[in-house]
């Protein structure tokens, strides 16, 4: 009973930020209800026996992923963008009938959602959450890991190179002060 | 009628908590200002009351008296909903912090050294303060003033620049204890200072948590986003009255409760460093361990100037975190040898 009013109470509060998230005139209410978003969905993992991700969830997503958003939207005038976002709402609603149809039929073939594999609520209970995706990760799922980690270390590559090309604009003619002598990050910052 | 016994006991334990946490907030601020006149060869306050022991309370009923002052042209809901975005983290992590070995018994109620013992406890204060950043960096946008922007800006790049280092130090005694949560750490390390894990996982990870701890609190020598001589006052700029003592509290919040952590992580919680001083309570172990984190602080801000903003950045990026990272792959494939 309690389970199920928190369970509405997380997804009624998810549900109701993103809807703020994509409808709030100023981008920083966006982002602030992103956050919130984040944290509800942080609560119904926890709903799940999931500590582990929902504390990655938080530092991941509203503790690093969100602030560098809420970073660049300090940094540019956001008001520009305004009419930009509201023009595309037709595909938006398109596209979130077609993800539901998915779900909710999902929902109805009862057999994809009774299945059970040897991971069960008790056993998760019993060893730990953390413990159980630790072994699922390292042992069965090796491999899909790997490669999302050499995704994401290409990703960086190519972000390193983007901001690298910006580098030899910046140096200039001669007698400007010399920035490629200091740090990538600090030179993003002394900017604005 | 149990429910309501539980909550009960739950609510007082957080009631003492935070009563001695901002107590210890209280008296921090004095005890600064205190070894800081004393390294500078000064008395420090000495008017109010015997050596000026009630400065503290004279500060804080001044600031909450004072007029609060919403700037023209600031974001009013966000100005005023920050400070609270900074303290409430600040807080929230001691919920699980461990102060004591032992429970009290009073009747059938059993009060626990601690709120609450989670099996991730680690990673919920990580979390939680790695929301701390919001307070800041909204508090600088919402003030509308260049400097308090700055302030936050360079704030949170600060906060997620070492929050990564940090989080790689904690996974030596993470890893050694084979747990996250905070109770069961502090239990790996008992028997003698030796198995405390500044030693066992050598003091590299503990100096690289000190000083990514001194950094995300936003102390000296890494206090750039209040950095007086270039931004005013950084992020607080504009702020007066109550919500800026929210910020003060934070700080100082903050500062114990990094101290506590590392008291936990490495030195071993409230273990006595000799088997021979275990009559001496836990608590008392615990709270000197902290007292010293924190002196050590207040020492280092009497000591070492300010960086500069890319030294800062350069340090945290191509020396703690390649650093902190080479430790984790030692303390690991130390840990493997030494068990199989």
């Amino acid at each position: 009973m309690t389970a199920q009013l928190l369970f509405f109470y997380f997804g009624g509060m998810t549900v109701a930020g993103a809807i703020v998230a994509v409808s709030a005139p100023n981008l920083v209410y966006s982002a602030l209800a992103l956050l919130l978003t984040f944290i509800h969905i942080a609560g119904i993992y926890i709903l799940l026996n999931a500590e582990f991700i929902a504390a990655v969830q938080i530092i991941v997503y509203a503790g690093a992923i969100l602030v560098l958003y809420l970073f660049v939207l300090m940094l540019f005038n956001p008001k520009q963008e305004r009419h930009y976002i509201h023009k595309q709402y037709k595909a938006g609603i398109f596209l979130a009938l077609v993800v539901m149809f998915l779900m909710v039929f999902a929902g109805y073939k009862t057999e994809i959602l009774s299945l059970g594999g040897p991971v069960t609520v008790e056993s998760v209970r019993a060893m730990g959450h953390t413990r159980v995706i630790g072994n699922a990760l390292y042992t069965d799922y090796i491999f899909p890991f790997e490669i999302a980690s050499l995704i994401l270390l290409v990703a960086m590559f190519g972000a390193i190179l983007l901001a690298g090309r910006g580098q030899r604009r910046i140096k200039g003619p001669a007698g400007r002060v010399d920035l490629s002598k200091r740090d990538e990050a600090t030179k993003v910052l002394v900017r604005p | 009628m149990e429910l309501a016994a539980q909550l009960l006991v739950i609510l007082i334990q957080i009631a003492a908590v935070m009563g001695v946490v901002l107590l210890h907030v209280a008296y921090l601020t004095y005890a600064e200002r205190k070894v800081l006149s004393d390294m500078q060869d000064r008395l420090g306050p000495m008017e109010v009351g015997p050596h000026g022991l009630l400065q503290p309370i004279a500060d804080g009923l001044k600031l909450f008296f004072k007029e609060d002052i919403i700037p023209a042209g600031a974001n009013k809901i966000i100005f005023s909903a920050s400070p609270i975005l900074v303290l409430v983290p600040a807080l929230i992590g001691f919920a699980v912090v461990p102060f004591g070995r032992d429970s009290l018994h009073i009747g059938d109620v059993e009060i626990t050294p601690y709120i609450t013992d989670i099996n991730i406890g680690i990673l919920y204060i990580l979390a939680f303060s790695s929301l701390g950043a919001y307070g800041i960096l909204l508090g600088g946008w919402a003030s509308n003033s260049k400097y308090a922007l700055l302030g936050g800006l360079r704030s949170a790049a600060q906060v997620i620049s070492y929050e990564l280092p940090l989080g790689l130090s904690l996974v030596g005694p993470i890893l050694l204890s084979e747990s996250l949560s905070m109770m069961t750490m502090t239990h790996a390390q008992a028997g003698g200072f030796w198995n405390w894990y500044v030693v066992k996982t050598t003091p590299i990870p503990f100096v690289i948590y000190m000083i990514c701890a001194i950094a995300e609190t936003n102390r000296l020598p890494f206090d750039l986003p209040e950095a007086e001589s270039e931004l005013v006052a950084g992020f607080f700029t504009e702020y007066s009255g109550m919500r800026f003592s929210f910020f003060f509290l934070a700080e100082y919040a903050n500062m114990i409760l990094v101290s506590c952590i590392g008291v936990v992580a490495f030195l071993g919680g409230w273990q006595a460093p000799f088997a021979f001083l275990e009559f001496i309570p836990p608590i008392v172990w615990f709270l000197a361990k902290v007292y010293f984190l924190l002196f050590f602080y207040i020492w280092l801000r009497a000591t070492v100037p300010r960086l500069r903003f890319d030294q800062l950045m350069a340090f945290g990026w191509k020396i703690m975190l390649p650093l902190s990272l080479v430790m984790v792959l030692v303390i690991s494939v130390a840990k493997y040898i030494l068990t199989h």
